[in-house]
């Protein structure tokens, strides 16, 4: 028997989380600026005024500098899946491989052709050409990274797959069902416009500054017009997407949901919590107040979560222990049927090599109908398929705190600005600056509610993170974790100090 | 082949023309060559091809770990 030290699990998912995060810094600024550049670069077009064509330019360099250091931290998470992840590449087969060759073929050719159009075509193809590529190269990135959420929204809820117990792979059976699973759509939405939302605030977060230090005034009153009239739309976008998130995450990661709302026990007209302190010594199955003090929205988890404002929302108990008068299994019921999943894939494979085909033919039939569960069968208790609930509750409501406040300074900045105020309100530009980091603060939150909050899985219900890992050395994963800390805080480093020239330069410097 | 010269002319005068691009592909070739042959050779091999020669071989394993593992 192999037994996997937790050590070695939880450096594996660390270093995962870390390369992740470190990831996540850079790619939505460039999902969310090559949008906002296009938009200025259009008005340069449409207006031929060569002051926008000069603002394009200045941002189109801040996007090249994000775009420069962003590239290819990405790629450690596919080494990472290779060496720490082993056992999980293999069982993801080409639902995995499918969408992320598509995103590197099409993340190749959009990005290298258009990309190189944008930055060095400026006097050698006509205005229309030059904005065509500029348009493309910001669909293009958008693109990529609906493909990566395809993958990452099959793991939340797998779907249009066959398992196939002689390959050990997932087989794709219905590409549509992969693509369009609603998972994946809300995901993608939900995370692009959170991009928009992002770029949106670091322009109006370094046209704030200009504006603090008296400096490129003009410059900065357009560029925050844009950003914000930008950020506002988007912003709802966001919002809405955020609801439907929410709502397919109730339908099929009820966990999460629960997790996410701290909602130990289950109950109708269930309100959502706008502020709260979970209680630290509460342990599942006591009867203790899982809130220290909480502010309620009556209703709204229940409407948010079903579309119903009566709606029985489960909590994490009801999850856990079941609940029969709402037709919930319980984890203990489930991680038998896994057993016996598992259990059958191994006669099976035993029959097999037995060449015994009537009771392999048995074996298999056991194991398909329990399939859908098998990954409880790896659970060593229930209380195992609870993911941290502070740690996704708090993640959550960071992320819509911050989601709120960036809507709010959107709707502030975009009216000051109308009425040609905005540089006089030096409040407003202070909170305009200071909520730039937080636009980052808000971003890692969501990937932490979304990863953190679908724990123990790494394919939904299917596969535990503790059985994807491979057999590798933990102390090599430990080593591998500080390189990359190093490696990707040397690349920060170099980004903020990159990054703080070219603004401290101004839009009349080089580019 | 025109054309072809012309895309290549096209890359070349743009680099050519950089200033601070120049700094930013300096920084992305020393990255690419650190993740690329120094992590992914030194630290990240992909497990069950090193451990494994045949798809078969990998299958038999992966179906071990998930049946044999506690």
């Amino acid at each position: 028997m192999i037994e996997h030290s937790d050590l070695l699990i939880d450096w594996s998912r660390a270093q995962f989380a870390l390369t992740a995060l470190y990831h996540w810094l850079f790619v939505p600024l460039t999902l969310g600026l090559t949008f906002i550049v296009a938009i200025m670069e259009s008005i340069y077009v449409k207006t031929g005024d060569e002051w926008w064509k000069e603002t394009t330019k200045f941002w189109m360099g801040l996007l090249a500098i994000n775009f420069a250091i962003g590239l290819a931290t990405g790629i450690i998470m596919e080494f990472e899946f290779g060496t720490n992840w082993s056992n999980y590449s293999w069982i993801v087969g080409d639902i995995f491989g499918a969408p992320l060759a598509i995103e590197g073929l099409m993340a190749f050719f959009m990005e290298s052709t258009f990309f190189a159009i944008m930055f060095f075509g400026w006097e050698k193809v006509s205005k229309r050409m030059h904005l065509t590529s500029t348009w493309l190269v910001a669909i293009g990135s958008n693109l990529s990274a609906l493909w990566i959420l395809v993958a990452n929204g099959w793991m939340q809820h797998p779907v249009g797959m066959h398992f196939n117990p002689d390959t050990a792979r997932n087989e794709m059976e219905d590409f549509w069902a992969v693509f369009f699973n609603p998972n994946a759509v809300s995901k993608f939405l939900h995370t692009v416009s959170s991009g928009y939302v992002l770029a949106s605030l670091f322009v109006i977060g370094v046209s704030a500054w200009y504006l603090l230090k008296k400096r490129e005034v003009l410059f900065a009153k357009r560029s925050i017009i844009v950003a914000s009239s930008f950020g506002l739309i988007t912003s709802f976008f966001l919002l809405m997407s955020g609801d439907e998130s929410a709502f397919n995450v109730a339908q099929k990661q009820p966990m999460k949901l629960a997790a996410m709302e701290g909602v130990y026990k289950g109950e109708n007209k269930a309100g959502i919590v706008a502020i709260g302190l979970l209680d630290p010594e509460k342990v599942l199955g006591d009867e203790k107040d899982p809130f220290i003090f909480k502010l309620e929205i009556p209703n709204a988890l229940s409407f948010l979560g079903y579309h119903s404002l009566s709606a029985f929302v489960p909590g994490v108990h009801d999850l856990v222990y079941g609940n029969e008068k709402h037709k919930i299994m319980s984890v203990i019921e489930k991680m038998q049927k896994g057993k016996l999943a598992v259990g059958a894939l191994s006669d099976y494979k035993k029959y097999k090599k037995e060449n015994n085909p009537q009771k392999a033919k048995e074996a298999l039939a056991i194991f398909e109908q329990n399939q859908a569960y098998m990954g409880y069968g790896y659970l060593k208790k229930p209380e195992d398929a609870v993911p941290n609930v502070a740690l996704t509750f708090y993640s959550f409501h960071t992320m819509v705190g911050l989601g709120t406040w960036f809507l709010v300074l959107f709707i502030m900045t975009l009216y000051f600005s109308m009425i040609n105020e905005i540089e006089k309100k030096r409040w407003l530009l202070r909170l305009m600056l200071m909520t730039l980091p937080l636009g980052y603060v808000a971003q890692e939150a969501g990937w932490i509610v979304a990863e953190a909050g679908r724990q123990p899985w790494a394919i939904q219900d299917l596969l535990p993170v503790g059985m994807a890992a491979s057999n590798v050395s933990s102390t090599s994963v430990m080593i591998t974790f500080w390189l990359f800390a190093v490696l990707f805080t040397g690349l920060l480093i170099a980004e903020i100090k990159i990054m703080f020239t070219q603004i401290k330069i101004g839009p009349e410097g080089e580019h | 082949m025109k054309f072809s010269k012309k895309i290549f002319l096209f890359y070349v005068e743009g680099f050519q023309s950089m200033k601070l691009g120049k700094r930013l592909w300096l920084l992305i070739v020393i990255k690419l060559f650190v993740l690329f042959v120094i992590i992914k050779c030194l630290f990240f091999p992909n497990f069950l091809a090193t451990h494994f020669e045949t798809d078969a071989q990998r299958a038999e394993h992966v179906l071990q770990q998930l049946t044999t593992r506690k």
